[in-house]
């Protein structure tokens, strides 16, 4: 089937399985669209979780003091916190929107033939949201 | 202008195509002298329609004898050769060397989440004991009329088809995130199973199966990440398959 050329029809010595060692990972699997929104779903979710328990923290201590409350709420309200509810909003838009995606991909057949043209609908419309969100909080933001 | 190109084609067939090199990166492990698996680096001569395969029937038939992995039909029937090429479960038998990036090398290894046993061979039972636990055979109530086959129409033959062409090779199964991480999840090929029987019109046990797959390792483990649907070797739409499943333990019937 092959080494017809050349000649050295002689099979080369065989060499130890020492040859070429390279670093002993496997490749990370290449899955599509499918696997990537997953991924991303999951980093927004658990990203999300750790926010709303921080989150109902600080609203509970309205009901230690209204002073502990509104120090903390303070606390909140500069400009590297107001980059972070960019990111913040940004998760929570893509979890929706994704979640919507994975909820019609359970209950509607179509939807299972059409995951990745979905995926890229998912993100038109977080990309969409973020275009309306972000200026209009950053200039509240940056403005006081 | 077609008969005069045919004409010299034709006639040296043998200058027409010449082999490539092509190196090819193999995960090699030996439980007997290693801890960890290596990569190795083997140089075949491949033409555009030779496989994965023949690359590593090369490999084995005049380079290193030692190497493990395993094939029988060699025609993508059996099922024996899934393993992950660049990154993607494909069978060995069905991939083609035209189809792939030869600039880079091609990496091989083993199919994950079953038990690594030598090279590019894995410990397949988990993966068949979980097809074996959604009792993937026909199970019928009445016997069939004396005389008769049990009578079946095109549509109702035609709701299960895309889940008889399954050929148990794990690519879908071992595609799966979800498996990786959590061995006791039934899998995707254990459920496609399932499916085909769950939704034939002669099965009658179509509700202990679904009892067996709503379990806390069963349908509703499935995070639709769609790998096993592109991982299959026989164009199943796997993950279709598994909603279908879930909206019928749902409903409580097929």
């Amino acid at each position: 089937m092959t080494v017809e050329s050349g000649g050295a029809v002689k099979a080369p010595p065989i060499e130890t399985p020492k040859r070429g060692l390279r670093a002993p990972a496997g490749t990370l699997y290449r899955g599509t669209e499918g696997m990537w929104s997953w991924v991303l779903h999951r980093i927004t979710g658990t990203a999300i979780y750790f926010f709303l328990l921080v989150h109902i923290l600080d609203t509970a201590l309205i009901r230690v003091s209204p002073e502990a409350y509104n120090a903390v709420i303070s606390a909140y309200q500069t400009e590297i916190m107001g980059l972070g509810e960019v990111a913040l909003v940004g998760a929570i838009v893509f979890h929706a929107f994704n979640g919507l995606r994975i909820i019609l991909i359970d209950f509607w057949g179509w939807a299972t033939q059409h995951h990745r043209l979905m995926f890229w609908i998912v993100v038109g419309l977080w990309v969409v949201t973020m275009l309306a969100f972000t200026p209009r909080h950053l200039i509240n933001v940056f403005s006081h | 202008m077609t008969l005069t190109q045919e004409a010299p084609a034709a006639g040296g067939a043998e200058e027409a195509v010449e082999p490539f090199p092509v190196t090819i990166i193999v995960r090699r492990f030996d439980p007997e002298t290693m801890e960890e698996p290596v990569w190795q680096d083997f140089d075949v001569q491949m033409y555009p329609t030779d496989r994965i395969l023949d690359a590593l029937h090369q490999i084995k038939w005049e380079q290193d004898g030692t190497l493990a992995f395993r094939r029988s039909c060699a025609h993508g029937i059996c099922g024996s050769d899934a393993m992950r090429i660049n990154g993607r479960n494909r069978l060995a038998c069905k991939t083609l060397i035209k189809d792939l990036d030869i600039s880079q090398p091609i990496y091989v290894e083993a199919i994950k989440g079953l038990p690594l046993e030598k090279d590019l061979i894995v410990d397949m039972e988990p993966f068949f004991e979980s097809f074996r636990e959604v009792q993937p055979f026909l199970q019928a109530s009445k016997p069939a009329e004396k005389g008769k086959e049990r009578v079946q129409s095109v549509a109702e033959r035609a709701r299960f088809d895309d889940t008889t062409k399954c050929i148990l090779c794990a690519a879908c199964t071992s595609s799966c995130p979800v498996f990786w991480t959590d061995g006791q999840y039934f899998g995707p090929a254990a459920i496609v199973n399932a499916h085909r029987f769950i939704f034939d019109s002669r099965d009658d046990q179509a509700e202990v199966r679904l009892d067996i797959l709503n379990d806390q390792e069963g349908v509703w483990r499935c995070r639709t990440t769609f790998n096993c649907t592109e991982a299959c070797p026989r164009g199943i739409q796997v993950t279709k398959a598994i909603a279908e499943v879930k909206q019928a333990v749902l409903r409580g019937r097929a």
